[in-house]
């Protein structure tokens, strides 16, 4: 229980002392705090396979009148990712938001604007109050619009503009679905939601609630600030923007549509998410093929890979009834959600190692860079193999468990969509690798130290290991997990 | 008609007024303030629609005052992004949507 409230305390503390220090000391305070809460995330996750749920009521007040926060196997497990990542980008960072590369205001701004983001994140995963999840995610928001405009580039300020926009409809529409429910049930904790007598706005205020985090999430078509921001936004914000902030809504809609209010899970409806996730499948991969930037073609490789998480929800959510496949897609689209996460990551920094050698990222600058930063173009690949859902990597296990459940429930469109998806993913990610893979000259004399290459490798790395050890993950998820069935097919 | 529903249509009648500058306006500073009017008419909305059975209930009150304040800090960051854009570009607009938004890569190429 103490090591949740360091988790949610600490980073909002560190930023609090790094803008209060002067660059260096305050550097130094965000990287005590960041150690700190990755400790707290891991002994965390440890706790909650050990001995199941954990629960807290702020100030000892039961809901309704309180807040209750809970980290069940699915908030643990998004807290482990976060934590990896996060640890993973403050490292990658040191040298490129060094104030003589990324200029004074990025250098002082990122690590406070970081470790908010982080914060932000834990209390979406743990929070059970639906108005507490809107505070979580109003923090998230203005952290990761200040990351995309820290450059200060006119191209990245408008990017930032239209991120801040979007994202500013979607809270009200959020906050127009909380008012309705609290208006009609008088509570917003999501457990006692689940009890609630129906009443004739709910639909309407679950619909208001969706739209908004859709357009947070970046699911398609709400998708076009995505690209510009994430590319141009410092890569380590990046990794940061594209690996985690989607999550935090993603989560938000899972425990809306599977804990709160399951019993609205109509067909029509789960088959409009599905058609959405779908669009964004093809349309985003079908945009990566077409960019000329290595940046653009991750960014929009995020819009496709969110589609996924989308394509599973009518798999996983039979009502009541309880069908055998439903824990299997559940289970499929977190796991989709967390090697996305670590592999997009990985990617991201690849991205930032490289241009901090050639200070580009268009594809023909990058020739032969694997022979230049050979483990870094070896995390890009690994990546690559986990965003294309190829054996043995974290992706796969994901796809495998969302298509069986397609194929269990006779509704094999949706596995025909993945396949297309995975064969649409290896189109945009052959052409980046064959040109890092050709040989070409790359300038020698400046190349970083291999461990600060390793990094990057270490997070892809993280990705397949999930694919190749999915048991302990497999058993964390079922810990509290919504979906009554049993596992197994 | 009771003050309680009184306030619920000024809530309705400000979202509607904001929806409607947000969306027919291009100035970056008075959609801002759309978003403003928006989040004011819900607030407006909440305090009214959550009154239950006579007695006021706190719960909205504490809720309305945190959104009051995250709506702030959102318009704060908001107008500080706009003054930069402004600054940049010489006008406080975004540019043209759909060249901007599905194309960057196009708008690099130019430069």
């Amino acid at each position: 229980m103490s090591a949740l409230v360091i988790l949610l305390v600490l980073p909002l503390l560190g930023a609090l002392v790094a803008v209060a220090l002067p660059l260096k000391a305050g550097r130094l305070a965000a990287f005590f705090a960041l150690a700190g809460s990755t400790a707290a995330a891991l002994w965390l996750t440890v706790q909650v396979a050990a001995q199941g749920v954990i629960r807290l009521e702020l100030g000892g007040w039961p809901p309704p009148l309180g807040i209750a926060l809970e980290v069940d196997g699915l908030a643990a497990a998004m807290i482990c990712m976060a934590a990896l990542v996060v640890l993973c980008v403050a490292l990658v960072a040191l040298p490129i938001m060094a104030p003589d590369k990324a200029g004074a205001r990025a250098a002082f701004g990122f690590w406070p604007l970081m470790l908010m983001l982080w914060a932000a994140l834990n209390s979406v995963f743990v929070s059970r109050d639906l108005f507490n999840l809107y505070v979580g995610l109003e923090l998230l928001t203005l952290a990761a619009v200040a990351l995309v405009a820290i450059g200060g580039k006119p191209a990245a300020i408008t990017a930032a503009i239209r991120y801040l926009f979007f994202a500013l409809a979607g809270s009200l529409l959020y906050l127009a679905g909380v008012v309705l429910i609290y208006a009609a049930h008088g509570t917003l904790d999501i457990d006692l939601l689940a009890q609630r007598v129906a009443a004739p706005t709910d639909p309407l205020a679950l619909a208001l609630m969706t739209a908004g985090l859709m357009a947070k999430t970046a699911l398609f078509p709400f998708h076009v600030w995505l690209p510009p921001a994430h590319a141009g936004a410092p890569a380590p914000a990046s990794a940061m923007l594209s690996a985690l902030v989607p999550k935090a809504s993603f989560v938000i809609l899972l425990r809306l549509w599977f804990e709160a209010m399951p019993d609205l899970a109509t067909e029509t409806a789960l088959l409009i998410i599905a058609l959405l996730g779908t669009g964004a499948v093809f349309w985003g991969s079908l945009r990566a093929l077409a960019q000329s930037r290595l940046k653009l073609i991750v960014a929009y490789s995020t819009v496709a890979q969110i589609g996924y998480l989308f394509v599973a929800f009518p798999l996983a959510s039979q009502g009541s009834t309880g069908v055998p496949w439903d824990a299997g897609a559940w289970n499929g689209a977190v796991f989709l959600a967390i090697s996305h996460g670590l592999a997009k990551s990985a990617m991201f920094l690849a991205v930032g190692q490289w241009m901090m050698v050639t200070s580009s990222d268009r594809l023909d600058d990058l020739r032969g860079m694997a022979q230049a930063m050979p483990m870094t173009a070896f995390a890009f690949a690994l990546s690559a193999v986990t965003l294309t859902g190829l054996p043995p990597s974290g992706g796969f296990t994901g796809k495998y468990l969302v298509m069986t459940a397609a194929f269990a429930s006779g509704q094999w469109g949706w596995a025909l969509v993945m396949a297309a998806g995975g064969l649409l993913a290896v189109a945009y990610v052959y052409r980046p690798l064959a040109l890092i893979f050709t040989p070409g000259d790359v300038a020698r004399g400046i190349l970083p130290s291999r461990a600060w290459q390793a990094l990057p490798l270490l997070l892809a790395g993280a990705s397949v290991l999930l694919g190749l050890a999915s048991a302990p993950p497999f058993d964390l998820l079922a810990i509290g997990r919504p979906v009554a069935a049993q596992d197994g097919l | 008609m009771s003050a309680l529903d009184f306030f619920a249509l000024t809530g309705a009648a400000l979202v509607g007024l904001g929806s409607y500058g947000l969306i027919a306006i291009r100035h970056l500073l008075r959609q801002i303030i759309a978003f403003n009017l928006i989040g004011s008419g819900l607030f407006l909305f909440f305090g009214a629609a959550a009154v239950r059975g006579g007695d006021s209930d706190p719960v909205p009150q504490a809720l309305i005052i945190t959104g009051i304040v995250v709506a702030l800090s959102a318009s704060a960051l908001a107008v500080g992004l706009v003054v930069a854009q402004a600054e940049a570009s010489g006008h406080a607009e975004l540019p043209d949507g759909d060249k901007a938004s599905d194309g960057p890569d196009d708008a690099e190429n130019a430069t």
